[in-house]
């Protein structure tokens, strides 16, 4: 094995050992109980890859890697620190982060390699490079929305997705003849500039909604461009991290994209934010009942089975805490309080879960839309919490409806429905939600962590042991 | 050679894409965040590339671009696994006394 200079062996081996721990990494992720181990078998892997890496035969300097290092340390723990309600932004930010690091590595290449650099690679290294500049301004914008830095409304215009299509087809083309015609430096700007700017134009027309499916997007297009990267500098353990990181954001786009039942061609090519602005409708004025925090807490506690329906809104309103103290006031009552949770329930995939658990509700009560779906005729209440569109019926039965063939959660098959909300104003997607005037469905209007609170207030003071 | 190695390459994406798929099927929707962070973390491992072309000084611009790089990936290295952990202690079974 004498093609390997200086230390390239023991590299190459800490790199396998590094591919197998991250790959036991993820795999530990399966279960809430072995998931902590994941974490350390990636933080190993992590380390033993950065600590061979150093041994690189080629290095001549080390101050700038140190300097970097303890940067990079120095902006990491307070983004390992962020508000669990902040997450969302947090993961945006950090997929931005990642492909920075691809895009600069791939130009860094470029200007070291051209003009003796095969088809090939020169080929890996354009969709290197598109791939991560796209998902680095994408996820900026993605960011921004989500930390309501920028507006959160989707921005369309006329002819918006064949200025996008253009715009990447020129990007394309640039690839395209810099594989054929490497020596053209002076072209590679332009390359990066466009696909630098198409990034920006395909998270503009995404509205708030459509995060969950946006960000396990971004997620896999960042994989893919450090797999990418691992071809380019025939680095093997970075193939590997890509393909896991490119096919966990893939799962979790198809997963998303199920959810919100569009199919997966339509997310891809970037057609996101077309369901909105559905015709308000014939606004008949239809009857709603409502009841008060007295009457919701006596309705609650006669009950045997409750499921409790988190939405955004219930984050947005930092509800969660409340939420905890009406699961503990009716467990105590030997009342069965479950969570019904949909897969784009919150602003990314698992959102809702992590918040509950941040409010110490065990993980065993978080049931996943499938598995509760079949008990809502059971239930005694269903008590939605900020969650709209992913509870409407209409998806069921309404073919005129934006969001028909949309899977949700069945909670009108309960025998009462509660629903705390503002006031009746339409959801993010614009479309009333026929739940909220059925007979057996109880609309309970004020601030979703003010209610809760006053229900608990009622269940814990009134009456019964406390 | 360059060809052989991009074979080679190819194998190793599309072995690891399956693990990919196969491991990642199996984890359950509870902890779809903390799963992206983790992979997010990992993603990070393009910091190698990053320390060698720092390390290797070839160019001004190369040490540049590389040095950013490094800062990059590293606050995500150190954020991601941070963050993931964090959330994964929340996760508590439920205890004998929430459901008596």
């Amino acid at each position: 094995m004498n093609e390997f200079a200086g230390n390239q062996l023991p590299i190459e081996i800490i790199y396998l050992v590094a591919s197998a721990l991250f790959i036991l990494s993820l795999k530990w992720m399966s279960s809430p109980t072995t998931a902590r181990h994941g974490v350390w078998a990636g933080e190993l892997g992590m380390l033993l890859a950065i600590a061979g890496t150093l041994l690189h035969h080629g290095m001549v300097d080390y101050k700038w890697i140190a300097i970097a290092l303890v940067l990079g340390t120095i902006i990491g723990v307070p983004l390992g620190r962020v508000q669990m309600t902040a997450v969302p932004q947090r993961t945006a930010l950090s997929h931005a982060f990642g492909a920075l690091c691809v895009t600069l590595v791939g130009t860094a290449e470029f200007y070291l390699r051209s003009p003796d650099i095969s088809r090939f690679m020169m080929a890996v290294l354009s969709m290197e490079v598109i791939l991560g500049s796209l998902t680095f301004t994408g996820s900026l914008m993605a960011a921004g929305k989500l930390q309501e830095i920028l507006p959160q409304r989707p921005l369309t215009y006329k002819g918006q997705n064949l200025v996008n299509f253009l715009l990447l087809a020129v990007a394309v083309v640039l690839a395209v003849y810099l594989v054929l015609h490497p020596e053209a430096r002076q072209l590679y700007p332009f390359m990066l500039v466009i696909a630098l700017a198409f990034g920006v134009l395909l998270v503009i027309p995404i509205g708030g909604a459509d995060m969950p499916t946006v960000i396990s997007l971004l997620n896999a297009y960042a994989g893919l461009s450090a797999a990418a990267m691992g071809f380019v500098l025939n680095n093997k353990l970075l193939i590997v991290a890509g393909a896991l990181d490119g096919s966990s954001g893939l799962i979790l786009s198809v997963i998303m994209s199920k959810a919100m039942n569009r199919s997966f061609t339509n997310v891809l090519f970037g057609a996101f934010g077309q369901v909105q602005a559905a015709a308000a409708g014939a606004q008949e004025a239809k009857q709603v009942r409502s009841a008060t925090a007295e009457e919701a807490a006596a309705i609650l506690s006669a009950a045997n089975k409750v499921v409790i329906v988190p939405g955004y809104g219930m984050a947005v309103a930092q509800a969660q805490h409340k939420v905890r103290e009406l699961y503990d006031a009716l467990s105590k009552r030997g009342v069965d309080v479950r969570f019904a949770i949909h897969p784009v329930a919150g602003r990314m995939p698992g959102h809702m879960n992590v918040l509950l658990a941040e409010a110490d509700i065990p993980y065993d009560r978080l049931m996943d839309m499938d598995d509760i779906n079949s008990d809502f005729p059971q239930t005694d209440v269903a008590l939605v919490i900020g969650a709209n569109d992913v509870t409407n019926p209409a998806a069921r039965t309404d073919t005129s409806s934006p969001i028909f063939g949309m899977p949700i959660l069945d909670v009108d098959k309960a025998h009462t429905v509660m629903v705390i909300k503002r006031g009746m104003s339409p959801g993010f997607a614009g479309i009333d939600n026929p739940l909220y005037y059925l007979d057996n469905t109880l609309m309970l209007f004020g601030d979703a962590k003010a209610f809760v609170g006053s229900i608990v207030r009622e269940l814990t003071g009134g009456g019964g042991h406390s | 050679m360059s060809g052989s190695i991009v074979i080679n390459g190819l194998f190793i994406f599309m072995l690891a894409g399956f693990i990919g798929f196969e491991v990642i099927r199996r984890v359950s929707p509870l902890l779809h965040t903390p799963l992206m962070s983790l992979t997010n973390a990992l993603d990070a491992i393009a910091v190698v590339g990053a320390i060698v072309l720092v390390g290797e000084h070839k160019s001004t611009l190369s040490t540049i671009l590389g040095t950013i790089a490094v800062i990059a990936a590293t606050s995500n290295i150190v954020g991601g696994f941070l963050i993931t952990d964090r959330m994964l202690k929340m996760f508590k079974s439920s205890r004998p006394a929430t459901k008596s």
